[in-house]
């Protein structure tokens, strides 16, 4: 197991950031999000046919690209250092995960080309208005419907669901409660029944949508792998998401380090750059030591999100690696979290009035930075699962 | 995460395992344990006796290379061997200074006559070492040291005074720093001396600890002599050598200390599940923090390991002020866990326990070996390329 980036990931991380440095700059990322749908279709247009990121993680017998978590860490990275605007993370990381978890032959071969040629993307629908992360959260119904099922309830925080093709969604047997009875369903979301609100948010780099389903028809074979048992694929497709979103997250925050840095190597005051005061240098050091522990917490559940994703296809990992994958993936979510955050804040004060600017990206990764705190589960719930795991 | 051991590897644990296991259960079966930080008093007498069993058997030293007398073990048998002493119990180490710090500054800055006389003992376990850096004047500020020495003959005679001299009453050596020109500017004019401390001149003040023990000591040179060739790297230049060894008690990897963490966690998190503290929110939660950032600690450290080319690698220079940061939080963690039982103390006069000890004798640990304010300092020079502290 290496902790260190291989040529392949080093020249990944070149290309991506190459790329998102002039197509996902500070301005191009303000007209963005601006928008409605967030991102501009004719950029993930040319990621899609140019550098084939959508295809990256889907294997090669559905026409992806055929690489895994380790490759998708650098991208990560990226992405978040430049704050991207792109359905990525909802299609991928969530999307092309549930379908590799717990879709079945016929629905990967059904929705895993289109993904990898970027002509359809995707979002999973767990969360409802209480805004847990856990399997309670899950209060729509499916109920049988002669051949089929009728899907009932209330879906918020959904990523991209506005904008998605297609949507993963979570919902249970009426009567049942916690893991048990959640089954997950492939609906697209042109689907009758379906209705999908965009919800403005303060971090406008993510989008956010309701997605009301009302007695929704779906065919019996829209349920992904077994009924009842959808809650241990979607906890594992969470947990690999995790793992990607706390790699988006070192990436911001080593952008919110670096810029702090530049600016106080240049930034003069009191007849001295600001970086020669100890006020300022040292949360620079503190910042310095949160970004690469946070980088190794990142890269060690990219590797067990690996080994998670090469077991899917002979029968899943076993009981041990999976609690180990999932311990890996809420410690890195929860320290990468906090890593990020502080970064972001430390920043700002860094840059004095400036960074209090709309003018300035140091708002960008500040807002990023909260809303990806929130997002799958606060640090404080992925320090309460890895609790749990220790039997505590 | 686990070392990718191969069958030589593998097999030197087993043995060393087997060895340790058979000592510590036999005549030094009382040591197991005992020693350690806030612990220094316990059986003086006998674990110097062990440090030269661990000689003889060759376990002194190890990554010394063949001709110094060591086995020129490599980074991974080194750590190999921490962690199976750790994980026995084995005792805290009377001669570490020797064997840490002034064995690696002999083999890399001394000559073949030092080399021949010194090092053999180190690794025997026959002569113990102590560092007389520090003075009363002369802290973070090392190079503002005032003692001096005079060549007089074939002899250095020293006048001055150290503080804080760990191990200073059992040691039979000490690497002083002195000033050998009084006229050179604060950095030059310093020499690096090797001085017996069993002599007339000198005096030893035992200094009692928060923990009421006394590891350290005053020293103080009246005319203390050595002789005139006992000089590493040469008269004036002692400096950088003073340096080389500072970055070898700093830059040492901290993969055997982990497991001494670890032992201690496990400890705390046992005590949090027989007294009821593990179903506390908020303990759950701190526990929880401390296993990942120990977890995180060893992800660092074995980054580190497997990026040796870069001397200073950002891994390395964070290290410090990790471990010691996360041990004084373990040290409070300890404390609340145990709660009301936390006060009392192990017996009188004044017998601490465990815990007691760590949560005290971690106040050191951000003190010693450059204080968590200059370790930012140097992360934020070395690391981040930010202005230098002034007067240096
Ligand atoms: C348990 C223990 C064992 C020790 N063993 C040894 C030993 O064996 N041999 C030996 O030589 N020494 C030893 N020391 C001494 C140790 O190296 C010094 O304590 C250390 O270098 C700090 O020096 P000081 O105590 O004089 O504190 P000071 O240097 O006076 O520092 C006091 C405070 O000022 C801060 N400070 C100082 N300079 C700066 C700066 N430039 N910028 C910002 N803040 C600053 C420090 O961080 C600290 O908080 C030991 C110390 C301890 C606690």
């Amino acid at each position: 197991m290496e902790l260190t980036l291989t040529d392949d990931q080093q020249e990944l991380r070149r290309g991506a950031r190459r790329f998102l440095a002039a197509e996902s700059s500070p301005d191009k990322v303000d007209a963005a999000m601006k928008t409605e749908r967030g991102y501009d279709p004719a950029t993930w247009q040319r990621i899609c046919e140019e550098l084939g990121w959508p295809a990256l993680t889907i294997p090669e017998a559905y026409e992806g690209i055929g690489l895994g978590p380790r490759e998708l860490y650098p991208l990560m990275e990226e992405m978040g250092r430049h704050v991207a605007c792109a359905p990525f993370f909802s299609t991928v990381c969530l999307g092309v995960n549930a379908l590799l978890c717990a879709g079945t032959e016929a629905q990967k071969q059904a929705h895993l080309p289109a993904i990898a040629a970027g002509e359809r993307t995707a979002t999973v629908a767990y969360t409802e208005p209480s805004g847990r992360w856990d399997a309670s959260a899950i209060k729509a119904t499916a109920t049988r419907h002669g051949d089929g099922y009728v899907l009932r309830g209330h879906k918020r925080y959904v990523l991209d669901g506005h904008s998605a093709d297609l949507l993963v969604v979570a919902a249970r047997a009426p009567g049942s409660t916690g893991e048990n009875g959640v089954s997950l369903f492939v609906v697209p979301a042109t689907t009758a029944g379906v209705t999908r609100t965009w919800l403005p948010t303060m971090d406008q780099t993510r989008k956010q949508a309701d997605v009301v389903l009302d007695g929704v028809r779906v065919p019996a074979d829209a349920v992904m792998g077994e009924p009842g048992a959808g809650w241990a694929p979607l906890a594992r497709t969470l947990a690999l998401a995790v793992t990607a979103l706390a790699a988006e997250q070192v990436g911001g925050a080593e952008a919110c380090l670096e810029l702090a840095v530049e600016y106080a190597k240049v930034r003069k005051q009191f007849g001295r750059p600001i970086g020669s005061f100890q006020a300022i240098k040292h949360k620079c050091a503190d910042m310095l030591l949160l970004v690469e522990s946070a980088r190794s917490a990142a890269l060690y559940a990219s590797l067990l999100a690996a080994e998670a994703v090469e077991a899917l296809g002979a029968g899943g990992p076993s009981a041990g690696a999976s609690a180990a994958f999932a311990e890996a993936a809420s410690s890195a979510k929860a320290y990468c979290s906090e890593a990020y955050f502080h970064c972001a804040g430390e920043s700002i004060q860094i840059h004095g009035g400036i960074g209090f600017t709309w003018e300035h990206p140091a708002h960008l990764y500040f807002k990023r930075a909260r809303s990806s705190q929130t997002l799958l589960g606060s640090p404080a719930y992925h320090r309460e699962r890895v609790a749990s795991l220790m039997d505590l | 995460m686990e070392l990718q051991l191969t069958d030589a590897e593998r097999a030197f644990r087993d043995e060393v395992r087997a060895w340790l296991e058979a000592q510590l259960s036999g005549r030094f079966a009382h040591l197991r344990g005992r020693g350690g930080p806030g612990d220094e008093h316990y059986a003086i007498e006998d674990r110097l006796e062990w440090g030269r069993v661990m000689g003889a058997a060759g376990y002194n030293c190890i990554a010394y290379p063949k001709a110094h007398g060591g086995r020129g073990a490599t980074l991974t048998e080194e750590v190999v061997f921490n962690e199976e002493y750790v994980a026995a119990g084995g005792p805290g180490r009377i001669g570490h200074i020797g064997e840490t710090l002034l064995g690696p500054t002999l083999i890399h800055f001394g000559d073949a006559a030092q080399q021949e006389r010194f090092l053999p003992k180190i690794v025997s376990g026959e002569e113990i070492w102590c560092q007389g850096y520090s003075e009363p004047e002369a802290g973070s500020d090392l190079a503002n040291l005032q003692t001096k020495a005079r060549l007089v003959g074939d002899e250095w005679v020293l006048e001055g005074q150290k503080v804080w001299t760990s191990m200073a009453p059992w040691a039979d050596w000490c690497f002083v720093l002195a000033r050998t020109d009084p006229d050179a500017p604060k950095h030059k004019g310093i020499s690096y001396l090797l001085v017996p401390m069993k002599q007339p001149g000198i005096t030893i003040a035992p200094i009692e600890q928060i923990t009421g023990g006394a590891e350290f000591a005053e020293v103080f040179f009246e005319g203390a002599k050595t002789r005139k060739e006992l000089v590493v790297g040469g008269v004036n230049h002692g400096w950088k050598v003073a340096m080389g060894t500072l970055a070898f008690e700093r830059g040492g990897s901290t993969l055997g200390q982990q497991h001494l963490f670890q032992n201690e966690l496990d400890r705390v998190i046992a005590a949090a599940k027989r007294n009821g503290a593990g179903k506390d929110p908020v303990l759950r939660q701190r526990l929880a923090d401390a296993a990942i950032r120990l977890k995180i600690m060893r992800l660092n450290a074995m980054r580190m390991l497997a990026d040796q080319s870069a001397e200073l690698s950002r891994e390395a220079l964070i290290s410090k002020l990790y471990w010691s940061h996360w041990h004084r939080d373990f040290g409070e963690l300890a404390m609340d866990v145990l709660g009301a039982e936390s006060e009392l103390a192990e017996s009188a006069p004044y017998e601490l326990t465990a815990a007691q000890k760590a949560f005290l004798f971690a106040r050191s640990d951000t003190i010693y070996a450059g204080s968590s304010q200059i370790q930012r300092n140097l992360i934020a020079e070395r690391g981040l390329g930010l202005p230098r502290e002034p007067n240096r």
